[in-house]
């Protein structure tokens, strides 16, 4: 078992967990003082972090491929959470094995590093061979249906969340400081405080609703405490674990926490739609994984095509 | 060697009930932890056994005694007939005689084969439907539990519904596919004196719990 690390990323890591723990004893604090209020969902979403963040750490420390069956795994919970609260019809179920099949072939290309097949497989093979299995079967009634939520369930769950892991893949020559953990680790980072961020500013000076019809705890200075708060961190951080100047962190910044809120409210919109008010329970506080992962459906796409359109320009094939 | 097959399947059944299933538990206290007791649920699928048997611990597991279909179990395929035997423990029960006047000593034998199981401390699991039937729908409860209820009036009756396992692995296909799925024990309830409201009242029970989901 071989653990290399970038120095930088193994402070981050020790940065979090150190966050973490100012969490908890903040909440056992507040809990001791204000012993007539609730806390047991701040609790429980706090011990919720605590799993995920040391899961993910075990992850990337122990590196190649560890950190891919990881995000796999990951994007097998999803995509069983989503297709499990979205109604699908009984004479799709061999569809579905073949989504379920097409997350392994997903990262199967990601540990080969086949950058291509890794870019065009789900929008393209899974998006033609998907409908064609659908014919064998020739039910028509709910055709439409059945195909464009499986597809999109493919894209959300499986290719969004694939490109956290090509991340790792990424060859050393375009961020010699940390490397490709270091950038995987810094978009982590940035969209949860973004997450976490905008619902703090949010509870504190929450008036302005933004989109009362989709998320009624979304305000408007929710979401600019998360810009300001992503945007400061991002600079901060970039010549930390990036190879970003000045400008790609602060653009970055705000494209993340602006994106990642776009990402929320998409998810909350599915949920809204199927009259649910988590996608499940597997995360106690936060609800399901889909919960968790929402912004990074947005964000882990398109912080991976500007990082490599700028600095991974020729270096993939 | 059976010993070494028995833990190798209840380890691959906590697996996939764990891994493709995300089997979610509601009211887990109020599962029995010793025999005697009848488990009554629901049923659509093959994996609601392995469901209910994976909610227990291995070391439990022995104890509990399916009632499964006789023609389907025993009489097809030598290898599955010695499974059900010998690692699933089924307590096996002809559906195929209609009444008592037809083939009273199977009848006669099926019972004394629970009222042995129950005299062990051990835990029954019955499906009342008689068949999978059709996918995520609950069929008509068939009188035999009332019969078992009325033999055995202090043993615990605790109703079980399963949601989702008919979806994940439908009769008649053979392939999983994953799918959240929930199990959502109920109160147990004992025999009250008279077969027709006693089988009402289990339905009733299924059902209220079917509501929770």
């Amino acid at each position: 078992m071989e653990i290399n690390l970038a120095t930088p990323v193994l402070y981050t890591l020790a940065g979090i967990f150190g966050l973490l723990t100012i969490a908890t004893l903040t909440v056992l604090g507040l809990a001791l003082s204000h012993w007539d209020t609730d806390y047991s969902e701040l609790n429980a979403r706090i011990k919720s972090w605590w799993v995920m963040v040391t899961i993910f750490s075990l992850a990337i420390l122990l590196k190649h491929p560890a950190s891919i069956i990881f995000f796999m795994f990951l994007s097998f919970i999803a995509l069983r959470e989503y297709l499990s609260v979205i109604p699908t019809r009984f004479s799709d179920r061999r569809v579905l094995l073949w989504a379920y099949l097409a997350i392994v072939l997903q990262y199967f290309w990601i540990y080969i590093g086949w950058y291509g097949m890794f870019l065009i497989f789900i929008p393209i093979y899974m998006f033609l061979l998907l409908p064609m299995r659908m014919l064998l079967t020739g039910e028509t009634e709910g055709f439409l249906n059945a195909i464009g939520t499986i597809h999109w369930g493919l894209m959300l769950n499986v290719y969004t969340i694939s490109h956290l892991s090509y991340l790792i893949m990424l060859p050393l020559s375009g961020n010699p400081i940390a490397g490709g953990t270091g950038l995987l680790v810094y978009l982590l980072l940035l969209t949860e405080i973004n997450d976490i961020s905008q619902y703090i500013f949010g509870k504190l000076f929450g008036r302005h609703k933004i989109i009362p019809k989709v998320s009624p705890n979304k305000t408007v200075e929710g979401l600019l405490g998360g810009v300001l708060t992503t945007t400061g961190l991002a600079i901060a951080l970039a010549p930390w674990l990036t190879p970003f100047d000045l400008v790609h962190a602060g653009f970055l910044g705000l494209l993340l926490s602006l994106t990642g809120f776009i990402g929320d409210v998409n998810i909350s919109a599915l949920k809204r739609d199927l009259g649910i008010k988590d996608s499940g329970n597997l995360l106690p506080g936060h609800g399901g994984i889909l919960d968790r992962i929402d912004s990074l459906t947005y964000t882990a796409p398109l912080f991976f095509h500007f990082t490599v359109y700028f600095y991974f320009q020729g270096q993939l094939l | 060697m059976k010993q070494i097959i028995s833990v190798i399947f209840f380890l691959t059944t906590k697996i996939i009930v764990l891994v493709l299933l995300g089997l979610r538990i509601q009211h887990r206290e109020r599962l029995p932890t010793t025999g005697p007791a009848i488990l009554v649920a629901n049923h659509n699928s093959h994996l609601d056994t392995l469901v209910l048997l994976s909610l227990f611990p291995l070391s439990k597991v022995q104890h509990l005694r399916p009632v499964a279909n006789e023609e389907y179990f025993l009489q097809q395929n030598p290898c599955l007939a010695w499974f059900a035997r010998h690692i699933l423990h089924i307590i096996p029960v002809s559906t195929e005689s209609g009444n008592c006047r037809d083939n009273c000593s199977n009848h006669r034998n099926f019972f004394k084969n629970c009222a042995d199981a129950i005299a062990e401390n051990q835990i029954l699991i019955l499906y009342p439907e008689g068949t999978r039937g059709t996918p995520e729908s609950i069929g008509e409860f068939r009188s035999g539990i009332a019969h078992l209820a009325k033999q055995h009036p202090h043993v615990p009756i605790v109703p079980i519904f399963l949601h989702g396992l008919g979806k994940a692995l439908p009769k008649g296909d053979f392939l999983i596919v994953p799918l959240l799925c929930s199990i959502f024990i109920g109160e147990a309830m004992y025999w009250n004196g008279q077969k027709q409201i006693f089988l009402q009242q289990l339905t009733e029970r299924v059902q209220a719990l079917s509501a929770e989901k």
